[in-house]
């Protein structure tokens, strides 16, 4: 097998066309308007001829791609007085998931998603978006406020995992993550989850299910990122592209399988190359979830949700 | 040597292999517990050794046509041969102490214990039949975690799972989850740590992310018995670390604590 270009050579064009549109935007050039139109389009043709080639491993770094939105960049831009709850009230605050309340469309609702950092600094200090026991915690804290007051929830996702370290496993990431898929499956408000960027295990699944799970067109969702699966089942770290295309990671495997409900369009070039789009995008996906979610009796709420999952997985019966 | 004889791997010692059967496969010299098939499992724990198996019609897919050094339709059938099993857990019905209980016991040798799509639909099978005929469910964990070859569909067992639990936990009926070597991964995220009580033998590796993951990734040697059934009692995981020679006893007098059968 030839090994496959990186994303990042491939949308080299497209990043200056970008780049060009940046800089109009912000000059006082007469008819940039128009010229920026213009500049779209092309991204948009450069983009069509990229799309249907891309392979898995290089979805996987359009999702894990430095300028890719992160979930406080939606909060900014898609909730009002946006309010951040810190820690779980057990033992510390996970800076890997943020969480609080704030207005969406003029009600109160819950938002937890997890966080990676922009810079080196920020990127340490949140764990790289890998939550520890403590960030699990916190959601579930967070979601019981949200059923206590009736807010609904919405859970944005994006991490590489949960944090493989001495500690998480002291203080039992695995049973932080249990709690939370058996509390949510009774949790009596709606909850929407959007995966957003790295759908990476466990670690996103604790924050990861609901009523209405959606998937950014580019993001990817897995049981274990390409790296371990190429390292257990290949013993080999070149192996990486083969294990990412097997484990059927991207949105439209996904949704045919039956795990997500929706994908959510993104720009073309991806969700980086425009942020107002990309967050028009999921707003309207979100606010449509929720208008249909708030209608349904709690108890049909319950029974359906708990039947979404029941149905997941194939298997032959005599 | 005969095959009259084996070697402890935790204490090195010789030992005559029937004196390990005659102790229920624990070493006589070093308390080692050695690894059961979930047959044996069941055998170990109901009363006599009756059982009647249940769910034994699903079979495991090969949806994602999924190829590494092979193919997985592939392992699935040597693994079916090996194990003379349909897949990697084993549902029952019988009485333990007198006590009517549902039962799913993993097996280790059947792809690493791993939970797929058919593990998780027998799981909750059992959990809901439980639900509806009111009796008390204990699980066996016996896994290296949710199953690579079935990608996000081996996932979503986990919430399928829990799912179902929440819903044994309403209906107020007792849940006993038994952690044995190895309990790791999307197992222990699920139903392995939601037990009402969480009891694991002696000296059983138990943990989410495995441990050479966890040493790559801070690049330290890990303390010693990090990760065994007794740290995990130590840091407030489990409920008791109980031997195989009481662990029927144990899980008798428990689920008559349970129910208020005195
Ligand atoms: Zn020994």
């Amino acid at each position: 097998m030839k090994k496959e270009e990186d994303f990042y050579k491939l949308e080299k064009d497209i990043l200056l066309l970008k780049k060009q549109i940046d800089d109009l935007d912000v000059s006082e050039e007469p008819g940039k308007k128009e010229k920026i139109a213009g500049l779209r389009a092309q991204i948009e043709k450069e983009w069509a001829g990229v799309v249907p080639h891309l392979t898995a491993t290089q979805i996987v770094q359009i999702a894990r791609h430095p300028q890719r939105p992160y979930t406080l960049d939606y909060l900014t831009n898609l909730v009002e007085d946006f309010t951040e709850l810190h820690g779980d009230r057990r033992f510390a605050d996970d800076p890997a998931i943020v969480a609080g309340l704030g207005f969406y469309k003029g009600k109160t609702a819950a938002f937890i998603g997890h966080q990676k950092g922009r810079s080196t600094r920020e990127r340490i200090e949140r764990n790289f978006g890998q939550p520890n026991p403590e960030g699990y915690r916190k959601a579930l804290r967070v979601m019981k406020l949200a059923e206590k007051f009736g807010f609904p929830v919405i859970t944005l996702i994006d991490t590489p995992g949960a944090y493989p370290g001495i500690g998480a496993e002291e203080r039992g990431q695995a049973e932080a993550i249990a709690n939370n898929l058996k509390e949510i499956a009774t949790l009596r408000v709606p909850v929407v989850n959007v995966i957003i960027g790295e759908g990476g295990s466990g670690g996103a699944l604790a924050i990861g299910v609901g009523d209405v799970v959606m998937m950014l067109e580019y993001a990817f969702y897995s049981v274990i990122s390409p790296e371990g699966c190429a390292a257990i089942l290949w013993k080999d770290q070149s192996a990486v592209a083969k294990a990412a295309e097997n484990l059927k990671i991207r949105a439209k495997d996904l949704l045919e399988l039956g795990i997500i409900d929706k994908i959510i369009p993104e720009p073309p070039g991806g969700a980086h190359i425009d942020y107002g789009q990309t967050f028009k995008s999921v707003d309207k996906h979100i606010s449509q979830a929720l208008k249909k979610l708030e209608q349904k009796p709690v108890d049909d709420l319950l029974k359906e949700r708990y039947q979404k999952f029941r149905k997941m997985g194939v298997f032959s019966e005599k | 040597m005969t095959n009259l004889w084996t070697r402890c791997n935790n204490c090195q010692k010789i030992l005559y292999k029937q004196d390990i059967l005659d102790n229920q496969h624990v070493c006589p010299a070093c308390n080692f517990h050695f690894r059961l098939s979930a047959l044996e499992r069941l055998g170990m724990l109901f009363d006599e050794g009756k059982y009647t198996r249940l769910d034994e019609g699903i079979f495991p897919v090969d949806v994602l046509r999924f190829e590494d050094s092979q193919k997985y339709s592939q392992r699935l059938q040597e693994n079916q041969k090996k194990t003379e099993l349909t897949e990697a857990v084993v549902n029952a019905r019988g009485k333990i102490g007198g006590i009517e209980a549902i039962v799913s016991a993993m097996e280790f040798a059947f792809l690493g214990g791993s939970m797929g799509s058919v593990v998780g639909e027998k799981v909750t099978r059992a959990i809901e039949r439980a639900c509806v005929e009111r009796l008390p469910v204990l699980i066996i964990s016996c896994s290296g975690g949710a199953r690579m070859q079935e990608g996000a569909l081996s996932l979503m067992q986990l919430m399928k799972t829990s799912a179902a639990l929440a819903r044994l936990g309403q209906e107020r009926l007792p849940f006993i989850s038994i952690l044995t070597d190895p309990t790791t991964g999307g197992v222990t995220a699920s139903y392995a740590m939601l037990g009402d009580l969480n009891i694991a033998e002696p000296n059983a590796l138990i943990g989410f992310a495995g441990p050479r993951v966890i040493e790559q990734t801070i690049k330290e040697k890990l303390p010693k018995g990090f990760q065994q059934s007794e740290f995990l009692l130590k840091h407030g995981m489990l409920d008791d670390v109980v031997g195989r020679k009481n662990l029927r006893a144990y899980i008798i007098k428990a689920l008559r604590l349970l129910l208020n059968r005195y």
